[in-house]
């Protein structure tokens, strides 16, 4: 359907996109997830020929959006991040003159426009006038200018930025629906949009593809980046004794509690407990319900509990170490794509067997939202 | 095109602007007329066509100012480049539509000698081809401002620049007469260009080298010709500003002379500006 072959766009010195290739199919909704200033909106713009890329190309079903930008851009309704409306017209008015140069004739406009408004529920507002109307109003009318003409594909540009939480879920619901019947690829810099409304995710860092996968996949996608962290009364080399006998364990290390807690008590045991609150949210997250937003509210109320909680646990430590005995060593064990709950079971049962407690034991699964923030943030150092 | 033409059509009429063009542009045809024809009793009408030119400084920038300056400001000139309609019909449609607002008080005002003739001997040939070389004329103007009106996206810079533009135009002859006509500062005054040019090009090429290259290549062409034949520069200047006037060259026609010259020169303009509004826009695709 849409094919961008080594698309590289300069804004002077300034490098927006490098060299970004994808295909994209017919029937799906596409999210293109980035941070601010990725070069979502350079991309978009170049995909409906509104710019020009300094190389690569672009084709919409073998078009090229330069070459045949007739054809290619007939397939294309393109609602730009700043919905392009004329404010001293009527919804009604503006969706003609749209149609009118998206090449409808009398009738088939008429249909078209009467259709289009009835998709985007503009019926109440159909004449008043655009500067009147509420951003999510303008906002819909700028998505029914893009479905006329009925083109195969819709961009929509960061379509939820700027709306009240109910019309986010207004304009979520019509895109699902969109999706349906059109191709649909959105751009949005915040998460759990994507990953509620998307069945293909393209993540794209400093112009840089750098995921293109179904939403679980992408989960999948950090290997290595499921952990296990636990803390043990067994010392060091019992530790490392019994973790080398088990086959399932590959890789691991001991974090060096004893350090945090003898040089900066307080320092350091706070930031070991942030480090398991986090973890602990993120358990939580995992088990939590399907959306992201529960996860979220989920992560938000773990945090008071814990935290108090953590560092009640911290404190004990501490005196027990003054206290000489018993001594404790925190590991962290990674397992790539392994069952964590299989691991967690061999390291208790490996631990109970030589008679050394497991004082913790928690499982860290990588969510989407660690894939974006690898993704996005792990070129800095590069750079 | 046709689809453009319609919408910036409902625009103008939505607005004030085509009003207040209209208006503007039959008050002072009215007043020429009353002290021309009605007061003086002279039969040429073409002389109060000749009087009205100057307000052409004001009411075409205020017709053309928003044209294009007002779509990027609001952005809709990303719909525009995203339709599948080419950037030529975009702006062949957007000045259609200021030549229709044109046309309207052009159709009133060109009942004017036929209302003369009916109380005197009126020379109509004279009358209806200063009437249609004003047309003309303004449509080089309305060209001229669109083009400004691309260069910009504050509408009143639009203007201010097309105020200033027209009227520098307006009275360039007058000016040519106290510009130095020596062979030296014609010279003097062509570098001042070519410098500027030199500038210009380096700012749509961000090619420093090209924009040197020509600079010096033109200085260099200049001084040659001045050290062979320093006659040829003489009243250079001069002569240059009176041929760019687009006033000028109307006159003619109010004398009584059907200038076919003329005509062509006006449609070059016309031409040319609307290919530069075609480049400007085209532009903001590369940057």
């Amino acid at each position: 359907m849409i094919t961008v072959e080594h698309l590289t766009k300069c804004y002077g010195d300034f490098l927006a996109v490098d060299d970004l290739s994808f295909e994209i199919d017919e029937g799906h909704v596409y999210g293109f997830l980035g941070p601010n200033g990725a070069g979502k909106s350079t991309t978009m713009n170049i995909m409906t020929g509104c710019l020009s890329a300094t190389a690569g190309h672009v084709r919409i079903d073998g078009h090229d959006i330069f070459d045949e930008a007739d054809k290619a851009k007939k397939l294309i309704g393109y609602l730009p991040e700043q919905p392009p409306l004329y404010m001293s017209e009527t919804p009604e008015e503006y969706l003609r003159f749209v149609g009118r140069a998206k090449g409808l004739k009398k009738g088939e406009l008429e249909r078209q426009v009467e259709e289009v408004i009835r998709q985007t529920k503009l019926e109440d507002v159909r004449r008043r006038l655009i500067s009147k109307l509420s951003k999510g109003y303008k906002q819909r009318v700028g998505i029914a200018q893009a479905l006329l003409g009925n083109p195969k594909v819709i961009i929509l540009d960061e379509p939820t930025v700027g709306l009240d939480p109910i019309q986010i879920i207004e304009i979520r619901d019509l895109i699902r629906q969109l999706g349906q019947t059109h191709t649909v690829i959105l751009s949005s810099h915040i998460l759990s949009e994507v990953q509620a409304i998307c069945d293909q995710i393209m993540i794209i860092a400093r112009g840089k593809l750098v995921a293109f996968d179904e939403p679980q996949n992408l989960e999948k996608l950090l290997t290595g980046s499921n952990e296990i962290f636990f803390t043990t009364e067994a010392s060091p080399q019992e530790t490392a004794k019994i973790l080398d006998a088990m086959e399932e364990i590959q890789e691991w290390e001991i974090l060096k509690d004893e350090d945090l807690v003898e040089e900066n008590a307080g320092a350091g045991k706070d930031a070991f407990a942030d480090n398991a609150f986090a973890e602990t949210a993120d358990t939580a997250k995992d088990h939590g319900s399907e959306t992201v937003f529960d996860a979220e509210d989920d992560r938000m109320e773990t945090v008071g509990e814990y935290k108090s909680s953590q560092t009640a646990v911290a404190g004990q430590k501490v005196e027990e170490k003054e206290g000489l005995e018993p001594e404790t060593v925190s590991v962290r064990v990674a397992i790539g794509n392994a069952d964590s709950r299989g691991v967690c079971r061999s390291l208790f049962f490996a631990f109970a067997g030589s008679g050394r407690a497991l004082l913790e034991l928690s499982a860290k699964k990588a969510s989407l939202e660690d894939v974006f923030i690898e993704l996005t943030e792990s070129e800095v150092p590069e750079e | 095109m046709i689809a453009v033409l319609r919408h910036e059509l409902s625009i103008y009429f939505r607005s004030f602007t085509a009003y207040v063009f209209g208006a503007f542009l039959l008050v002072f045809v009215g007043i020429g007329a009353m002290i021309y024809n009605l007061q003086q009793a002279v039969a040429n009408f073409e002389y109060v066509l000749s009087f009205v030119c100057m307000v052409f400084v004001v009411i075409v920038p205020l017709l053309t100012m928003r044209v294009i300056a007002e779509e990027k400001k609001q952005k809709t000139d990303q719909l525009l480049y995203s339709l599948p309609i080419t950037t030529l019909q975009v702006v062949m449609g957007k000045f259609l539509a200021l030549l229709t607002v044109y046309l309207i008080p052009l159709c009133v005002i060109a009942v004017y000698p036929l209302v003369f003739a009916q109380f005197g001997d009126v020379y109509l040939p004279t009358s209806y081809g200063s009437i249609a070389a004003f047309f003309v004329m303004g449509a080089a103007l309305l060209a001229l401002g669109m083009f400004l009106s691309s260069l910009t996206e504050n509408q009143g810079f639009a203007a201010g620049i097309g105020v200033a533009v027209i009227l520098l135009n307006y009275y360039s002859v007058t000016l040519a007469e106290y510009v130095s006509s020596t062979a030296l500062g014609s010279v003097i005054v062509l570098w001042v260009f070519i410098i500027l040019l030199g500038v210009l090009v380096k700012h749509i090429t961000r090619n420093e080298n090209l924009a040197y290259g020509v600079s010096l290549a033109l200085m260099a062409v200049t001084c040659v010709t001045y050290y062979l034949d320093s006659s040829k520069f003489e009243g250079l200047i001069p002569e240059i500003m009176t041929k760019l006037s687009l006033f000028e060259r109307f006159y003619t026609f109010v004398n009584g002379v059907f200038d076919l010259t003329a005509i062509f020169y006006y449609l070059t303009v016309i031409g040319f500006f609307l290919f530069l509004t075609v480049q400007s826009l085209e532009k903001r695709r590369y940057n």
